[in-house]
């Protein structure tokens, strides 16, 4: 039977590596990941699991190893934050590139300067077009969950694409939560053994990886290929999830809407500010006010379809970020993302930003219920003020 | 075991014609070397980090290597070769691999000196059983002759060019065989392409190694170096013979000269024809050239020292 735990959301992330067991972790700490490289590497200590660890000398250097093992044909898992996985940049589009399945669970922290070591998520928006797929979640029971259905997306022959799973520090990573954890058989088989199609160890069939492609070669080509991985992948991320449901009896899909069948005024947000955002929304529903949640789960690929139809019946909507893209004055990169879905769209309800969070600044209800006062006057001179930073000091 | 040049040139070679290398480069020589002595029935997998070697024997669609090859990025060919040989290690352990695998880098002096030191360090700190290979053609050549932390004293490059108020490069190489060495792995050593024999003998044992070895290889580019490009052997014996480049090796803590060096010749024979080094013979320069030859018999002093003891 499913056992239920009360752990911080790095051991959420820990204990579905110890039930994937994959054959090779390299890794390098970071506050508010560190934990997760402690806990496993007491596991590979304690003889739980039989992986091989790789303690780098950089993050750099881990998501290196974490490619060289992958193009070996293992199956590789990392974890990393923030300054961790800026200094990945450039090997996260090699992993991509390659079409290697590495599943890295990132707990979300802001970039210096000045250097902060609390929630936002700034780090794994930088990485939104390094060609990974990003999940993200509101706690550790959805961490848990989205770390192994990761696996399956990830070395899905259709998608072949690295699956970042993302967790807000410090609120999701090192709070205590209550989580149930799948049967360890039921995951082993739900994850299932994996194949490699390539390998660099097939002694039979030497292989060339990350040839030089100079002189008028396919660079073009294999980019539109891994597009194609990006395209197929949602389907693969809704399978994928349907299984899940079955195993576990949660449902996961592109974003989990809270009433919104009715819903007049919509937030958009994701991570763990939903939590919060959900009590506001039953206490402005007692009040009369239609108001509406919209989980966003999956950031890359990007739902814009489904999106767009979900919000279609909207008044108005909030999109929360806890980043910035620093453009001016565009917005936080969902509140962008959301907007460009609705260009084409017939019904284009009215559309703000709220950029909250940066810095692991505080999201309490008073802020969440200022926002929804603000927004709800669609058309208002407030509203028309687009993008709001919420809870800024004066 | 001998080896013997009959049976080596019935060897099937594992990096093939047609690569696009320039003719007469040093890079190319001491990779054949050194995959001569891949031991028998022994599977390889080879990395190469950004530099002239990676990208002229991996055009794609085509590709030189009769053994996988891997490159992912300039600075960490030793990380991605770690990720590699951990990866054979776990899939060994569970019974998925059978064969005897080797791992290798080829890596030039940039990514091995400079911007690949720290993942080449990680790799020797964490034991991984792999053949570190520094060709070692004292500049970044893929990009047109840049200086490195090899390039030596007093040469010119498009970045430490000499003009009115400089000399050519203002600072002396750094000893990589030497810090290599004080990881305290079981072996190391420095070699040349001109004495092939040595090479091999010592590529032999570096796959032999049970741990990290590394084989620093001078590799001249008659392209960076400016000589006529059927000299590339030359000016390798050139460079033992006056000492500025020793060939020695560290086995297990132990130092010992492999070729010994019946008269030593002044750096000016070495030098002369190299047209990285001409500026260094006209008025006003003469002091550059007495510095590095200072410096060089003082590492030779040394490097007899520690081989003797
Ligand atoms: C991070 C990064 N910086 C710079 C480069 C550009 N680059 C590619 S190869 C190279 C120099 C290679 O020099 P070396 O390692 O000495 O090899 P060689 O070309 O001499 O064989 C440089 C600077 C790069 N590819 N990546
Ligand atoms: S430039 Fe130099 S190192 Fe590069 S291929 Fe030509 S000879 Fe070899």
């Amino acid at each position: 039977m499913a056992k239920t735990v009360a752990m911080v959301g790095t051991d959420a992330v820990a204990e579905a590596m110890r039930q994937i067991n994959p054959d090779v972790v390299p890794a390098y700490p970071i506050t508010p990941q560190t934990a997760v490289v402690e806990k496993y590497a007491q596991m590979v200590a304690d003889g739980i699991v039989d992986s091989e660890m790789i303690n780098a000398e950089s993050e750099h250097s881990a998501m290196s190893a974490a490619i060289g093992a992958a193009a070996g044909g293992a199956r590789v898992m990392t974890a990393t934050s923030s300054q961790g996985l800026a200094l990945m940049w450039e090997m996260l589009y090699i992993a991509s590139g390659m079409r290697l399945p590495v599943v890295m669970a990132n707990v979300n922290r802001s970039l210096s300067a000045p250097i902060n070591i609390h929630c936002d998520h700034s780090d794994s928006m930088g990485a939104r077009d390094s060609g990974w797929i990003q999940l993200f979640s509101e706690n550790a029971q959805e961490t848990y969950d989205n770390v192994l259905q990761a696996i399956r997306i990830a070395e899905h022959p259709d998608v072949l694409t690295p699956v970042m799973v993302l967790l807000d520090g410090f609120i999701i990573s090192h709070s205590i939560d209550r989580f149930d954890l799948i049967d360890d058989d039921v995951a082993k088989a739900f994850v299932g053994q994996y194949t490699p199609r390539n390998s660099l160890l097939d002694a039979a069939n030497p292989s060339c990886w990350g040839a030089f492609d100079g002189l008028g070669g396919y660079f073009f080509e294999f980019k539109r290929a891994q597009a194609e991985g990006m395209l197929k992948a949602p389907a693969v991320i809704r399978e994928v999830g349907k299984e899940y449901a079955e195993i576990s009896g949660r449902r996961y899909d592109y974003f989990a809407s809270y009433r919104m069948e009715d819903a007049e005024f919509v937030i958009v947000a994701a991570g763990s500010a939903a939590g919060t955002i959900r009590t506001a929304v039953d206490i402005f529903r007692e009040k009369g006010l239609r108001v509406g949640l919209l989980k966003l789960r999956m950031f890359r690929p990007f739902p814009q379809q489904e999106l767009v139809e979900a919000l279609s019946h909207a008044k108005a909507v909030a999109v929360f970020d806890r980043s910035d893209t620093f453009a001016g004055d565009l917005g936080g990169p969902i509140f962008v993302e959301t907007r460009s879905a609705f260009y084409e769209a017939e019904k284009r309800p009215q559309l703000m930003n709220f950029i909250y969070g940066l810095g692991g600044r505080d999201l309490p209800m008073s802020l969440v219920n200022q926002a929804i006062e603000m927004f709800k006057d669609a058309g208002s001179a407030e509203q028309k003020k687009r993008i709001v930073y919420l809870g800024l000091r004066d | 075991m001998a080896i013997k040049l009959k049976e080596l040139v019935r060897q099937k070679e594992l990096l093939t014609g047609g690569h696009r290398l320039c003719a007469g480069c040093g890079a190319s020589v001491a990779v054949r070397q050194v995959l001569h002595a891949l031991p028998e029935n022994v599977h390889a997998v080879t990395c190469s980090p950004t530099g002239c070697l990676e990208v002229s024997t991996t055009i794609y669609p085509y590709n030189a290597w009769r053994i996988s090859f891997i490159h992912s990025a300039f600075e960490n060919a030793a990380a991605t070769i770690s990720g590699v040989e951990t990866a054979y290690r776990a899939l060994k352990k569970k019974g998925k691999i059978s064969e005897d695998f080797r791992f290798i880098v080829f890596g030039g002096d940039g990514g091995t000196y400079d911007i690949g030191f720290q993942a080449f360090s990680g790799l020797l700190e964490r034991g991984h059983r792999a053949v570190y290979v520094c060709y070692n053609n004292e500049a970044y050549m893929n990009t047109g002759i840049q200086r490195s932390g090899a390039t030596q004293f007093g040469a010119w490059t498009t970045t430490s060019p000499h003009g009115d108020s400089s000399a050519g490069k203002g600072q002396n190489r750094k000893d990589l065989t030497a810090i290599a060495a004080a990881h305290n792995i079981p072996y190391v050593a420095q070699a040349a392409v001109h004495n092939w024999r040595d090479t091999i003998t010592k590529a032999r044992k570096a796959f032999q190694a049970d741990g990290p070895a590394v084989l620093n290889i001078l590799a001249p580019c008659h392209r960076g170096w400016r000589y006529p490009m059927e000299q590339t052997i030359e000016m390798s014996k050139l460079a033992t013979q006056s000492c500025i480049w020793p060939l020695y090796e560290v086995e297990n803590g132990t130092w010992r000269l492999t070729a010994k060096i019946k008269e030593k010749t002044p750096l000016r024979d070495y030098m002369k024809p190299q047209g990285r080094f001409a500026h260094l013979f006209k008025p006003g320069n003469e002091g550059v050239l007495d510095l590095l030859q200072e410096f060089v018999d003082e590492q030779w002093e040394r490097l007899q020292q520690q081989c003797a003891e």
